[in-house]
């Protein structure tokens, strides 16, 4: 019978087959985990005097409440808050007592730890890969089955490196078409949720198909799985091919030698077999696309750049999202003066990302009265774009180039918008207040925030990359 | 994880859709390292103005709202963040159940974990609970059935490991635990 991709990596990992009374047991192949959502699951593992099953198959690091401060060491990192530096603390505990290597302060490979994953070769077609974070879904980009989970499972995972899982519905997005010149994976994704709605995806996990997402890079792919949980659903999936096989090839973590050739002929049947059925499919026609923007509180609420912000008469929740974002319906957000630009986040922090952003910014300035921030998404991501220059393209303009984390994506490290201040953000989520009490948020590409950052309102990348 | 096999309270309603957990729980709240106190930030940046006071417009805050253990809310409840501290800040403030047409799938997860039932209703059901805050109902943890006032009985779907999880109050660790023998075999057979 022919599979799906979803169906091929899922039935790899079934350790014990899901009934009407009980779930499916899956076993989990590697477990990211980070300093927010473990401690409570360590604490747990305490009290029932557990280890952790396989710590070669966990991958610790800390990125979310670390702070993103330029500094020359990070003995001199001053961290915002009691309760971050003591939860950071705890992390470094909960590692050594449980034997795991902490990728922490110290190491050239710390980094949002979506960004590491892949960067290191431990993301690989085929697995199954879990994370205390929602995000997890961007590993999919690589054909693994990967998605977030919560603490109680957490606990799960290190105890008994598997999960308690029903098996999840399938849904294909087709992107037929290419890209227009100026318009990435960000825009992309942005138009999908658009169109799915931002509970579209629940239950099912998203296949990316079609000519559109065959032509990406690995870095947009993950840009595009990265945000699959904004459309509700569970995972988001690529199948690899060449491009995926040549990013992983040489990695630290990837396959060497003849465990490489073996590893590739699996790697290979990882795609959906003709004839394969979706629950559900979804078309987009990607030549049509222009830049993104959100104008709203939740990343479906989003309009093309050129386009007026469009009207709900009679919609209470539509009308409070305008009101919070202060935004006027029938006018396109190119009208919106901005506060602050954000250039970071697991969505768009990677070497091509801060390309994109210096594309706009070179020889240009940041505009008067908006703060620029620029946040790689791992150390070593840093050193490749200071090794490009980067930095100095991004210093000259007036931004901020700093060290890597989750930073203003979520604002639990000191790093946030004040109230009523709107952020240009190249994150994944809009919620309110998600960047700061009373802070607006504005989703869009690394080119498009930085036209902005140039333009001091929300501009058109176009214009820039053009002249 | 204490038995829940009743449970018996007026209604709070909070009809915004697509509630985040960034709203249940601001994430500058995140940095606790235990599950406990988390009720005190529930809400914490709708249900409190910048000086701290109680907003009085916020649905939690009204008189009426004191002692409720189900929260009626709008469709896709718990959207976002895969943050379990959502589900304990609710059950730290006193909510039992919550119910709307649509749960999201991480939120569900967590919450049925820790005993929080979570409830997803026919849209005709739904609207006759926003319709009537405060409405004194009864949710039936064995029969997955609502008893509405005036005897109407509706039923709604859970599965049925969760189920059996709540209402002997088990956690699912322990299955697992069972298991770990069939965990070894499988990682065995794939060398």
């Amino acid at each position: 019978m022919p599979n799906t991709l979803f169906e091929k990596v899922w039935d790899q990992h079934v350790v014990v087959p899901e009934t009407e009374d009980t779930p499916a047991i899956l076993y989990i192949d590697l477990h990211l985990i980070h300093e927010v959502t473990t401690p409570q699951a360590f604490s747990l593992l305490r009290e029932r005097g557990l280890s952790v099953r396989r710590p070669d198959r966990t991958l610790a690091t800390m990125d979310h409440s670390t702070p993103t401060t330029p500094v020359n060491s990070f003995k001199d990192l001053a961290i915002v808050g009691d309760s971050a530096a003591n939860q950071i603390r705890q992390m470094e505990i909960n590692c050594r007592e449980f034997g795991l290597d902490l990728l922490g302060f110290e190491s050239a490979q710390r980094g949002i730890v979506h960004v590491i994953g892949p960067e290191l070769g431990a993301t690989q077609p085929g697995k199954t890969i879990v994370c205390g974070d929602s995000h997890t879904s961007t590993h999919g980009a690589f054909g693994a089955l990967a998605f977030g989970i919560g603490t109680t499972e957490v606990g799960h995972v290190l105890a008994t490196q598997c999960l308690l899982q029903r098996k999840p519905k399938t849904l294909a997005i087709n992107v037929e078409g290419r890209l227009p010149a100026g318009v990435g994976a960000k825009d992309l994704i942005l138009a999908i949720i658009g169109q799915i709605g931002v509970d579209g995806g629940t239950g099912h996990v998203i296949e990316y198909r079609g000519e559109a997402i065959r032509a990406m890079d690995m870095e947009a792919r993950m840009t595009v799985c990265n945000m699959s949980i904004e459309g509700g659903a569970r995972a988001g999936m690529i199948a690899p091919d060449d491009t995926t096989f040549d990013y992983l090839h040489g990695r630290e973590r990837s396959p060497q030698g003849t465990e490489w050739d073996a590893a590739l002929q699996r790697w290979r049947e990882l795609v959906t077999d003709d004839g394969a059925r979706f629950d559900k499919s979804v078309d987009v026609d990607a030549s049509a696309l222009t830049p993104m923007v959100t104008f709203g509180t939740n990343p479906g609420m989003v309009v093309g750049i050129e386009q007026p912000v469009p009207e709900r008469p009679g919609d209470s929740n539509f009308r409070k999202a305008l009101d919070y974002m202060q935004v006027e319906a029938g006018k396109p957000m190119t009208q919106n003066a901005v506060d602050i630009v954000f250039v970071g986040s697991c969505t768009n922090s990677r070497l091509g990302d801060l390309e994109q952003a210096a594309a706009v910014l070179e020889g240009r300035r940041v505009a008067d009265g908006v703060r620029m921030l620029v946040v790689p998404g791992s150390q070593q991501v840093k050193k490749e774009a200071e090794a490009k220059g980067l930095d100095r393209v991004f210093t000259a303009a007036g931004a901020e180039w700093r060290e890597s984390g989750c930073s203003m994506c979520l604002g639990m490290n000191g790093d946030t918008a004040g109230s009523g201040q709107l952020t240009v953000s190249t994150s994944n989520r809009n919620f309110e207040g998600r960047q700061g009490v009373g802070a607006r948020t504005v989703l869009a590409s690394p080119a498009t925030a930085a036209a902005s950052a140039v333009s001091g309102h929300i501009a058109d990348p176009r214009r820039y990359l053009e002249e | 994880m204490k038995a829940i096999r009743t449970i018996r309270s007026r209604t709070v309603n909070m009809p915004a859709k697509d509630i985040d957990t960034d709203q249940i729980i601001p994430a500058r709240f995140l940095t606790t390292t235990t599950r406990e106190g988390l009720g005190e930030k529930l809400f914490h940046d709708l249900r409190f103005d910048t000086t701290g006071t109680p907003k009085p417009d916020f649905e939690l805050n009204a008189p009426a709202a004191e002692g409720c253990e189900i929260l009626v809310t709008g469709n896709n409840m718990g959207c976002g963040s895969s943050r379990e501290h959502a589900p304990w800040a609710l059950l730290d403030y006193g909510i039992q159940a919550v119910i709307s047409t649509e749960i999201a799938d991480i939120f569900r997860s967590n919450s049925l974990k820790n005993g929080l039932l979570t409830v997803v209703v026919d849209a005709d059901t739904h609207d006759w609970l926003l319709d009537n805050p405060g409405s004194e109902i009864e949710i039936d943890v064995v029969a997955s059935t609502l008893k509405l006032p005036g005897g109407r009985v509706v039923s709604y779907p859970i599965d049925a490991f969760a189920r059996y999880c709540l209402i002997e109050g088990v956690d699912q660790l322990g299955y697992l635990q069972q298991n770990l023998d069939a965990v070894a075999a499988f990682e065995e057979s794939r060398h």
